[in-house]
C-alpha cells in the first residue's frame, strides 16, 4: 500500500544505483577523466569554483562529472564539501594590479598603458557551429608571444582616481565570513561583494541587464576587465610575515558608472566591482553591475528597482538555497494537503448548506 | 496651557539641496495649522520631520503626549515613537494607497489599530468599524470589499477613518485631497472639517490649494524654498497677504 | 563516517559548539528567532537542513533518535536523515516515540505524549510568522522587537471576513509565553496544543534562513485567535480504518480508480501500536 511515496530504504537503494548507472552513461563510450574535463570544460570548471567558494580545479571537476554536468548539483556538492574543511584565516587582499594578464581590456580609452591584450575570448568569433570539432584530431598551437612576467598593467581605475575623477576604493573593511556567519542586514559591502561573488550568475545577469533597460540605470561604462594568475599571501601566526600559498586564476572587472554628486562631493565617477575564480567575465560584469546597483542608498539615489534593492537582490542569490527550496516541493506534503482538505472542505459545506438555506426560504416565500 | 507640538530651528537637507530651512512653531490644542506653498518648497519634508518619519538636521520637535508627557519626538526609542504614531497620531497620505493595506478589506483596515493595542473580539471590531464607514459616508455594506474596489474618494475617506479610530489627538495630512475630482474633493472636505471639529481634533495640513487650507485651516505658514516668509491667522494671510510671494500664490488663484 | 574524513556527526566540532550557543540563547528567549551561522550540509536547503545540525550539534552516542515526516517513520525523507545519522553518529534509531531521547520532525508532534527529558527538533522551511504579510527581514525584525503585532491580527480578522472562519490550516501562528510570535512549522493546527506546555524541549531549525528558535519544556503556546472565534483543531468523522483511533490526525488516501477513500493515522508509531498492543487502544 502506498509504496510510492512510503518508499521506504529499498526503494531509496535501488534508485541511487540507477543514477550512477545513468551517470556512467553507455559502457561502451569512454569515461571521462577529471583532466579531461578540466582542460577542455575549463569554464564550467571555473564556474563551479567561484559559485562554490572553494578554489580547487581537481574537486571542481569531479563535482561536474559526478553531478552529470549539471553546474548547480556540483556547486552543491563543492559547497557541501568545502563546508568541512578546516578554517586557518584570511589571505591578505589580492594585488591585482600585480596580475600577469593574459586578457585586459578598457572600453574607455582607446588605448591605455600595457595596452589592449585580448587574449582567449569568444567575443570576435562568429557563433558558427564548427563541425571540424565534431571529429577527434590535434590542433595546431597557438603561436604566443615570449612570456614578460616582469610586465605589470597599471589599472585604468587607480589612473582615474588619482585625477580625482573616479572615487578611491573603499578603505580595507574586515568583513565576516558569510560561510560562517549567517547574513545580516543591512549589509556592509564586503559581505554584500562576498554574497554577489558566491551568487547565481543567471541571477546576476539578470539583475545587471535590468539595470541596463532602465531598472535602476547608473551609465555604466567597462573601465577595465582582466584576467590572469595572482598571487595569494597568507600571514601565518607562526611565522608573523606574510609568505606566496598560491597562484589562482582570477576575472575581475571595474565598472566605472557615472555619479551626479552630493552635497558635500563634487560630481565623479563611481565604481562597481566584480571578481570571480578563473575566467568568467559575464559573472564579473554582472556582479559589478549589481554591485553599483545596490549602492544606491549609499550615494542618495533613489532605490526604486529590483536589482537595488539589497534584502531582495542576498536573499535570492545563492543557488544552493534556492535550488533546495524550489525542489523541497517534491517532498511529501500530504498532512498540510490535509488539513487544507478539511478547510476548504467546511467552508464548501458551508457555502452549499447556505444555498440550500436560501433555496428553502425562496421556496417558503 | 502649553502647545501640543512644537518645532525649533528645524532643517533638512537633501544632498546639496536645502528642502527646508530653521522653521519654528507651535501647535495649539485643538487648532489647525495649514502649510501652503507650491510643490518643492519643502512642506511635505517638514511634514516628514514632524511626524518623525524623517530625521532633521537640525532643531528638534516637541510634543505633548498624553502617554508620556511632554517629549522630543526625534529623540524618542523607535517603540515609543512608534506607538505614538498609531495611538495618539493619525498620517493622512495624499496617495491613500500608501496609507491603506490595498490587499485586505476595508474592515480589516479600520480594525487594525484596534487590534494592535490588543482588540481581540471580532464582533466588536467589525462594530467599530462599521460605524466608522458611517462616520466617513460609506455605506456599511461595503465592509468586507477591499480597498482596490473602491473609488479614489473611498479610499480617502477609508484611509481617515483607518487613522481616526484610535481617537487620535494630533492628525498629520499631506495633500489629502489632492489628485481627486473637485466634486469628490468638496465632499472629503466636509467631512474633514465636521470630524476635526466633532473629535476636537489638532491637525497640521500641508496642501498646495489655497482653498483647501481657507476652507479648513486656522492658521497659515507660507514657504518657499525652503523657508517659511509668512504666517499668521488664515483669514489674515489670504486677505491681506504682505510676502511678495504669498500676494502672488493668492493672486493665481480664484477667490474661494 | 568512520572512516576518518569527517567528523563525529558530521560537522566539526567549533561549528556544533556555535550551534549550541545559539539553541541556548534560543532557550533563554523562548520564541526570539536567534540567528546562527548555519553551514551548507550534504542534503539540500529545504529538506531538512536547519533540524539536521540542531539535531547533529546536540546528539550524542548514548542517544536514540526517531526521524518522522508527514507523521511516519518510513516516509522517504525521514529515511534518508535517519540513515545519514545512523552512519555519521552512530546512533541507536528507533519508531518508538518512548523510546527516543531525540526526535527530528517534520510536518508532525507525535500523537504519544512527549516527557521530560526528551527533544522534539523541528524542521522549518520559512521561521518568520510574519513573511508571507511583510517580506523585509529589517521591518519584521522591528515589529518582533516592539512586539507590533497588530498585522497578524489582521490577517486572522480577514480570514474570518472572507471566509466566516480562520482558514489557516497548517503552520498556524503561535503566540510564546506572551512575548513572541513564534511559526510552529507546517504542523497541522491540530498539533498546536500539544505544543502548550509540553514537558520536551522543543528546537527549531531553519537552515536556508539561518535561524533557530526554542520552547522549553513547560512553555505557554497559545494559538493565535479572537475571543468569539477560539482557535480549534480538525476533525474527522472518520476513524482510523487500521486502528479505529478517533483522536488522531488522520492522511486521507484515494486507493482506487473511482477516487474511494481511505482514512488512516499519519502517525505510523502510534497505529501500530495500538493495533499490537489491545491495551494501548484501551
Amino acid at each position: 500500500m502506498y509504496v510510492a511515496v512510503k518508499g521506504g530504504e529499498t526503494a531509496i537503494a535501488h534508485s541511487l544505483d540507477l543514477l550512477a548507472d545513468k551517470r556512467r552513461g553507455d559502457r561502451d563510450v569512454a569515461e571521462l577523466s577529471l583532466e579531461q574535463i578540466d582542460q577542455q570544460l575549463g569554464l564550467a570548471v571555473d564556474r563551479v569554483m567561484t559559485e562554490g567558494s572553494c578554489y580547487d580545479r581537481s574537486l571542481a571537476a569531479l563535482a561536474i562529472k559526478q553531478a552529470r554536468g549539471d553546474l548547480i548539483e556540483a556547486i552543491f556538492l563543492l559547497r557541501a564539501y568545502r563546508t568541512t574543511l578546516p578554517r586557518f584565516g584570511d589571505s591578505l587582499p589580492l594585488d591585482t594590479s600585480a596580475m600577469v594578464a593574459e586578457r585586459r581590456i578598457s572600453s574607455t580609452f582607446k588605448d591605455v598603458p600595457g595596452g589592449q591584450v585580448l587574449g582567449p575570448t569568444y567575443d570576435y568569433t562568429h557563433r558558427l557551429l564548427d563541425f571540424s570539432l565534431a571529429t577527434e584530431g590535434d590542433r595546431p598551437a597557438a603561436p604566443t608571444a615570449p612570456a614578460d612576467t616582469n610586465r605589470t598593467l597599471p589599472r585604468v581605475g587607480d589612473i582615474l582616481e588619482r585625477e580625482g575623477m573616479l572615487e578611491p576604493p573603499p578603505l580595507d573593511e574586515a568583513s565576516e565570513d558569510l560561510t560562517r556567519q549567517p547574513l545580516t542586514l543591512p549589509a556592509s559591502r564586503p559581505v554584500r561583494l562576498q554574497n554577489l561573488a558566491r551568487g547565481d550568475e543567471g541571477f546576476l545577469l539578470a539583475l545587471g541587464y535590468s539595470t541596463q533597460r532602465g531598472y535602476g540605470n547608473n551609465h555604466p561604462f567597462v573601465g577595465e576587465i582582466r584576467y590572469g594568475q595572482v598571487p595569494v599571501s597568507f600571514v601565518p601566526e607562526e611565522l608573523g610575515f606574510a609568505i606566496e600559498i598560491a597562484e589562482i586564476d582570477v576575472t575581475e572587472c571595474d565598472m566605472v558608472n557615472q555619479f551626479a554628486g552630493s552635497h558635500d562631493v563634487p560630481p565623479q565617477f563611481t565604481r562597481g566591482y566584480g571578481l570571480a575564480f578563473g575566467h568568467s567575465e559575464r559573472k564579473a560584469m554582472a556582479m559589478a553591475l549589481v554591485d553599483r546597483a545596490l549602492r544606491a542608498e549609499e550615494l542618495s539615489e533613489s532605490a526604486t528597482s529590483p536589482a537595488q534593492d539589497e534584502e531582495f537582490v542576498l536573499a535570492h542569490s545563492d543557488n544552493v538555497e534556492a535550488s533546495g527550496f524550489v525542489q523541497h516541493l517534491k517532498l511529501p506534503h500530504y498532512v498540510d494537503f490535509q488539513s487544507e482538505l478539511v478547510v476548504v472542505r467546511a467552508l464548501r459545506a458551508e457555502v452549499e448548506a447556505r444555498r440550500q438555506q436560501a433555496a428553502l426560504d425562496q421556496a417558503a416565500e | 496651557m502649553k502647545p501640543l507640538l512644537s518645532a525649533k530651528g528645524l532643517t533638512r537637507r537633501f544632498g546639496a539641496r536645502v528642502a527646508c530651512r530653521d522653521v519654528d512653531f507651535d501647535l495649539w490644542p485643538g487648532e489647525v495649522l495649514g502649510i501652503v506653498g507650491e510643490s518643492g518648497s519643502g512642506k511635505t519634508t517638514l511634514l516628514n520631520c514632524l511626524a518623525g518619519r524623517l530625521t532633521p538636521e537640525l532643531g528638534s520637535v516637541t510634543y505633548d503626549s498624553a502617554a508620556y508627557g511632554t517629549v522630543d519626538v526625534h529623540d524618542l526609542s523607535e517603540a515609543r515613537r512608534r506607538l505614538l504614531s498609531r495611538t495618539e497620531w493619525g498620517f493622512v497620505n495624499q496617495d491613500a494607497r500608501e496609507g491603506l493595506r490595498m490587499g485586505v478589506s476595508a474592515g480589516a483596515n479600520i480594525g487594525e489599530r484596534l487590534m494592535a493595542v490588543g482588540a481581540r473580539h471580532y464582533g466588536d471590531i467589525r462594530r467599530t468599524a462599521s460605524d466608522w464607514l458611517d462616520r466617513v459616508e460609506i455605506e456599511r455594506d461595503r465592509l468586507d470589499d477591499r480597498p482596490t474596489a473602491y473609488s479614489g474618494g473611498m479610499r480617502q475617506r477609508l484611509q481617515i477613518a483607518r487613522n481616526l479610530v484610535s481617537e487620535p489627538r494630533l492628525v498629520f495630512m499631506d495633500e489629502p485631497t489632492g489628485g481627486l475630482d473637485v466634486s469628490v474633493q468638496a465632499r472629503i472636505l466636509d467631512l474633514l472639517r465636521s470630524l476635526v471639529d466633532s473629535l476636537h481634533l489638532s491637525a497640521v495640513l500641508v496642501t498646495h490649494d489655497l482653498g483647501v487650507a481657507r476652507l479648513l485651516t486656522h492658521r497659515l505658514m507660507v514657504m518657499q524654498g525652503g523657508a517659511v516668509v509668512e504666517d499668521g491667522l488664515t483669514d489674515q494671510v489670504l486677505d491681506d497677504p504682505q510676502h511678495a510671494y504669498t500676494q502672488m500664490l493668492v493672486a493665481s488663484i480664484l477667490p474661494v | 563516517m568512520t572512516d576518518g574524513t569527517y567528523n563525529y556527526a558530521y560537522l566539526d566540532e567549533q561549528t556544533k559548539r556555535m550551534i549550541r550557543r545559539a539553541i541556548l540563547k534560543a532557550v533563554a528567549v523562548p520564541g526570539y528567532q536567534v540567528p546562527f551561522g548555519g553551514r551548507e550540509m550534504p542534503l539540500p536547503y529545504g529538506w531538512g537542513t536547519g533540524g539536521i545540525q540542531v539535531t547533529a550539534a546536540i546528539i550524542g552516542r548514548d542517544d536514540t533518535l526517531k526521524v518522522i515526516d508527514q507523521g511516519a517513520d518510513d516516509t522517504t525523507n525521514a529515511v534518508s536523515i535517519r540513515r545519514f545519522f545512523a552512519k555519521v553518529a552512530e546512533v541507536a534509531t528507533t519508531t518508538r516515540t518512548e523510546e527516543a531521547t531525540v526526535i527530528q520532525t517534520r510536518h508532525r508532534v507525535p500523537e504519544t505524549p512527549l516527557s521530560e527529558g526528551q527533544i522534539l527538533v523541528f524542521q522549518v522551511p520559512i521561521p518568520e510568522p510574519l513573511r508571507m504579510l511583510e517580506p523585509r527581514e529589517t521591518e519584521t525584525r522591528t515589529l518582533h522587537a516592539l512586539s507590533e503585532y497588530g498585522v497578524m491580527q489582521v490577517s486572522l480578522y480577514e480570514s474570518i471576513a472572507r471566509h466566516g472562519r480562520i482558514s489557516k490550516g497548517y503552520n498556524y501562528p503561535v503566540m510564546v509565553n506572551g512575548r513572541y510570535i513564534m511559526s510552529p512549522s507546517p504542523i497541522p493546527k491540530f498539533d498546536n496544543p500539544k505544543l502548550d506546555r509540553s514537558p520536551a524541549l522543543q528546537l527549531y531549525g531553519a537552515g536556508r534562513e539561518k535561524r533557530i528558535y526554542a520552547v522549553p519544556p513547560y512553555t505557554p503556546v497559545k494559538s493565535l485567535d479572537f475571543d468569539d472565534h477560539p482557535f480549534e483543531i480538525e476533525t474527522w468523522e472518520q476513524c482510523c480504518e487500521l486502528c479505529g483511533s478517533k483522536e488522531s490526525f488522520l492522511d486521507e488516501m484515494i486507493v482506487d480508480d473511482d477516487g474511494k477513500r481511505l482514512f488512516v493515522c499519519s502517525d505510523t508509531d502510534y497505529c501500530e501500536r495500538r493495533r499490537t498492543l489491545p491495551e494501548a487502544a484501551e
